[in-house]
């Protein structure tokens, strides 16, 4: 019998495992860790929105939904991305409701891209996103945007790496891990690129609804889509979900907005993999959009403070770290130190028990620096803080 | 001030300089807008929220409904303000509906409870009659749910 290892399709056995899952590993364990290297709220779902989870049990709602979703759903999405994002879908064909926006993603590639055709996308970023290219045998092609210029995505590095093989230009604003928010005009240069090269846009706007706006970063920002711009809409995947603005994650569950025709293909996909998404995780998703926006501000308010205690106490330990707009991360860089990211992040374990994720796990263009998530509670992060002051002084 | 009034409803232990931090302000600003809410009496004070029951305390509360005759000037607030400062009234509010006064009583034993509606209360000129119902057990009290510990259940590292 040949080694099962051989057995392993070409392409999975090359994919290499997350630098995330390595780490977690060297934390599981220690419970005098506290941990800044979540992805994830602190925060559990709002209890209105897991009354409606367990109303929907109740009442004995486990069937299983339209493919595309509950339609009471779709309609509750439609009305509410046009509230955020200034674009507006048809609820009855240009919605998908999916598991999590991780599917989503899956379900673009896999139902736009021909095997080698490529997608552009801007390091550090999202762990999956090289993978899922990767899986539907699509060439990921990374522009590393850079702490210097405040992890801005130049239109003109976009430009330089678009090749007769680019099907899609792939944007995370605001950005895991780097809190990164585009600028608008870069934005719109970008949108006019995908314009002029007849190229698809998939944007990943997860965070979007966390932003800290004003000087004080206290106000919630304005969030800009580019799939409002015009002549975008037609050629833009939009996606978003519940996950993080609702702290939603374990309910899985997100979706993809996109002209017919596009979303009628990832939902072939979807309905032959996954054929609908849980049904109690759709209830409580209408709940959440119908009466959630109180909660999200609230805990918005709650990320804004601890965003402004991290950027104070880095400064004050003289690690540089850029302002976020957005998202909840910080990504502070430590190149001063002369040690990789793996190496800060490993040594601040040991000696000082604080978790933070090594940059490098976030593609190439993280090293250098460490993400540290800010969805914890504010003593906590004093305390971690406290601890990380003493790891950087030890270092010098 | 709304957030302000957000921070210290939640956790009223911050200390000026903690309030300070977590909303971008002077100490001495929070020192200013702390005075003002509590001199408009917009706070009224702080304290710490007990379940007697886990904290061992010989405690007993009760709910009465209190019904009173409105006086010619100031309806029912001399009546209900008096009522309002004995020591074992922790809350005392003007309903709509059946009954006039909710009057919230605590007090060590029933038979507290009981000598204070039928020696203090009942006697009171004005209040009409009472009607007591003593609390059974706490499942939510200021906010907070009973028996409940706040783990973190969360992966250490995810992406």
């Amino acid at each position: 019998m040949k080694p099962l290892q051989d057995r392993i399709a070409h392409h999975v056995r090359s994919l290499p495992r997350s630098g995330i899952r390595d780490f977690f590993e060297l934390v599981v364990g220690r419970d005098d860790v506290i941990s800044l290297g979540v992805g994830e709220p602190d925060f559990c779902s709002p209890w209105h929105i897991r009354e409606a989870a367990i109303f929907s049990l109740e009442k004995g709602q486990t069937s299983y939904t339209s493919n595309l979703g509950l339609l009471s759903l779709r309609q509750e999405i439609a009305k509410y991305v046009e509230g955020l994002f200034k674009v507006s879908y048809d609820p009855a064909s240009e919605i998908l409701v999916t598991v999590g926006v991780s599917e989503a993603l899956d379900l673009v590639f896999r139902a736009l891209l021909n095997p080698g055709e490529e997608v552009i996308y801007h390091e550090p970023c999202y762990v999956s996103y090289n993978p899922s290219i990767v899986l539907a045998y699509g060439k990921p092609v990374t522009i590393q945007t850079k702490v210097d210029d405040n992890f801005v995505l130049r239109a003109s590095d976009v430009e330089a790496a678009i090749t007769d093989k680019t099907r899609i230009i792939l944007l995370n604003f605001p950005t895991n891990p780097t809190g990164a928010v585009e600028p608008v005009e870069e934005l719109e240069k970008i949108a006019a690129l995908a314009i002029k090269h007849d190229l698809i846009v998939v944007t990943d706007e997860i965070y979007c609804e966390l932003l800290y706006g004003g000087s004080d970063g206290m106000s919630p920002g304005e969030h800009v889509s580019i799939a409002s711009f015009p002549g975008m809409r037609e050629r833009t995947v939009l996606l978003h979900g519940f996950s993080k603005a609702f702290a939603m994650t374990g309910f899985r569950l997100g979706y993809a907005c996109a002209p017919t025709v596009l979303t009628e293909a990832m939902m072939k996909i979807h309905q032959y993999s996954m054929l609908c998404a849980p049904m109690m995780s759709q209830q409580a998703a209408i709940e959440a959009l119908k009466n959630g926006a109180p909660e999200v501000e609230r805990m918005r308010r709650a990320y804004a403070q601890r965003r402004n205690l991290m950027l104070k106490r880095f400064a004050e330990m003289g690690l540089p770290c850029f302002s976020p707009g957005g998202a909840f991360y910080m990504f502070p860089d430590i190149r001063k130190y002369g040690l990789t990211s793996k190496e800060f992040a490993l040594r601040l374990l040991e000696e000082e028990s604080v978790a933070v994720v090594p940059g490098s796990a976030f593609g190439e263009a993280g090293e250098g620096s460490v993400r540290a998530c800010y969805a914890t509670a504010y003593e906590k992060i004093e305390i971690a803080m406290d601890r990380m002051a003493a790891f950087v002084k030890r270092l010098g | 001030m709304d957030a302000l009034l957000e921070l210290l409803q939640n956790d009223a232990r911050l200390s000026t300089s903690q309030l300070a931090e977590r909303l971008g302000r002077s100490e001495a600003e929070v020192a200013a807008m702390i005075a003002d809410l509590q001199g408009k009496g917009a706070i009224l004070g702080y304290h710490a929220v007990v379940d007697p029951e886990r904290a061992g305390q010989r405690h007993v509360s009760a709910l009465i409904e209190v019904k009173l005759t409105p006086e010619r000037d100031g309806g029912f607030d001399r009546l209900a303000q008096r009522i309002a400062r004995f020591d074992q009234v922790t809350s005392c509010y003007l309903m709509s509906g059946g009954y006039d006064l909710a009057v919230l009583v605590e007090g060590e034993d029933l038979r507290e409870v009981a000598r204070f509606v039928s020696e203090k209360l009942s006697t009171l000129d004005g209040v009409l009659s009472t009607a007591t119902h003593f609390q059974l057990k706490v499942y939510k009290q200021s906010g907070f749910i009973a028996g409940e510990a706040t783990a973190d259940e969360r992966l250490a590292v995810s992406p």
